[in-house]
């Protein structure tokens, strides 16, 4: 059954041999990889390679989209614009309530001697596609380290928080979604303020908030923004919005289900926050007592 | 067993080597088009299709090497765990050797019946892996793929062989 060449020629290896070397060669690759992150440079080697190809995938969709500009019909130029104008009208009436409650804010945390929050500089960038691992959530956007892009950067979209560097390549980054299973955001009800952690099921359009009792007061239409406690997300950013509560007396917690606002897809400009700058100083740990989780529940 | 007619076989002009990379980069960049949606579900794994096509029509023109390569690049694209692709190409690579010679022999139908479970078996290797790592079954959707792959066997076929079809000879009749 097997390609078993005459012993008159040296071929090498048999198939079974080779694919035990290869077998054994990826293994350690998953062991170093999965256990102890050694390989951040192979990464980034194999990365450099694999870049013009993943620009090329993306050309087709880009020029599509172009294409679509280019033949927009008048009238939903027009009417684009006449909503446009009346929303700048809106925000510019915003904005100049900003400015002044801005100045008031400033000379009040003056007054209060608190450290300035000052607006982080931040980075725009294009969602190239979304990895198609199904057993995560992540997307690949079109800036790298040489572009200024470190791991661990909230990244956000016009509506709201989409999520958070994790690798950087030199010219691409992998961006892990809120919806992703392993990501959790304290975030905070704008409603009533109580304060949570929300974490992702792996499911496109579903986000869950855990350990919350039985009797906090959330509800469905409740606003969720980043809490900012973390000090990766910075305060206030729009993250979901509730859409289902239920209270079963037989569990210990409520099971309150939210939706992302932000959808991101191939193509929509994204924004690579900065990190918060002023943190305080992360406290020393303790080494005896209970180990030191990350905050749940309530504050 | 009784003698059945044998399926006509078409003599073939040899393969390439740059035909066959020139197609093992095109399902790379499949794989990397932006899919979303319903099409992210349904879209096969074009880079172990091919693999497995070659490896069944041309043994000794790719070997475990391009296999386990191209299983790397696919991790960096789906920023998955390092090697989970390729260990799977490499395992795939060497179901398709060790079976060309059956699988050759049949005709398209029976063939796609070889296909089906050795992408399922491709699938099962990275779900493993994962599972070991740490991660929850993501539903059985997962699967689609290798099925929507295997439905793509003979369109695969036919066009992978045309340019080793001899062109008529006009001198002849």
């Amino acid at each position: 059954m097997e390609h078993t060449p005459p012993p008159l020629f040296r071929t090498g290896l048999t198939p079974l041999a080779r694919l035990m070397v290869f077998s054994m060669l990826s293994v350690v690759l998953l062991i170093a990889d999965a256990r102890f992150n050694y390989l951040t440079p192979l990464r980034q080697a194999v990365g450099v390679i694999l870049y013009p190809l993943q620009r090329i995938a993306a050309a087709p969709a880009a020029l599509g989209s172009r294409i679509a500009d280019f033949f927009v019909s008048h009238a939903s130029l027009r009417e684009d614009k006449e909503r446009l104008s009346v929303q700048n009208l809106e925000l510019a009436t915003a904005a100049q309530r900003t400015a002044a409650l801005q100045e008031e804010n400033k000379r009040l945390r003056g007054l209060l001697d608190m450290r300035e929050r000052i607006a982080a500089p931040s980075l725009a960038a294009e969602i190239l596609y979304a990895a198609r691992d199904p057993f995560s959530r992540k997307i690949m956007i079109d800036r790298g380290q040489l572009g200024g892009i470190e791991a661990g950067r909230p990244v956000a979209d016009h509506v709201g928080i989409i999520g958070q560097v994790t690798r950087v390549y030199p010219w691409l980054s992998e961006v892990t979604l809120i919806t992703d299973k392993s990501q959790l955001v304290p975030v905070l009800n704008v409603r009533t303020g109580l304060r949570a952690v929300m974490s992702g099921t792996g499911d496109e359009g579903r986000l869950e908030l855990r350990f919350i009792p039985l009797t906090a007061d959330f509800q469905p239409g409740d606003q969720l923004v980043t809490s900012g406690i973390d000090g990766t997300y910075p305060p206030g950013l729009p993250v979901a919005e509730v859409t289902d509560v239920q209270r079963d007396t037989a569990f210990l917690f409520a099971s309150i289900a939210c939706k992302p606002l932000a959808s991101p897809s191939a193509g929509t400009q994204v924004l690579v926050l900065g990190r918060q700058p002023g943190l305080p100083e992360r406290p020393v740990e303790q080494p005896a007592t209970a180990p030191a989780k990350k905050k749940k529940g309530r504050s | 067993m009784a003698a059945r007619p044998m399926t006509p076989q078409e003599l073939l002009l040899p393969v390439k080597p740059g035909f066959i990379m020139l197609t093992l980069v095109i399902a790379l960049l499949a794989n990397l088009l932006p899919w979303s949606g319903w099409g992210a579900w349904l879209a096969p794994d074009f880079v172990a299709l091919l693999v497995l096509y070659w490896c069944i029509e041309e043994p000794r023109k790719i070997g475990f090497l391009a296999a386990w390569g191209l299983g790397l690049l696919m991790d960096i694209a789906d920023g998955s765990l390092f090697g989970q692709h390729a260990l799977a190409y490499s395992i795939l690579a060497y179901a398709g050797m060790a079976l060309h010679r059956r699988v050759q022999r049949f005709s398209l139908a029976p063939q796609i019946l070889h296909v089906i479970p050795l992408l399922l078996f491709t699938d099962l290797v990275v779900l493993l892996v994962r599972a070991l790592a740490g991660a929850d079954f993501p539903g059985y959707a997962y699967f689609i793929g290798s099925l929507t792959g295997a439905a793509l066997w003979p369109v695969l076929y036919y066009l992978l062989k045309l340019p080793q079809r001899p062109r008529p000879d006009p001198d002849r009749v």
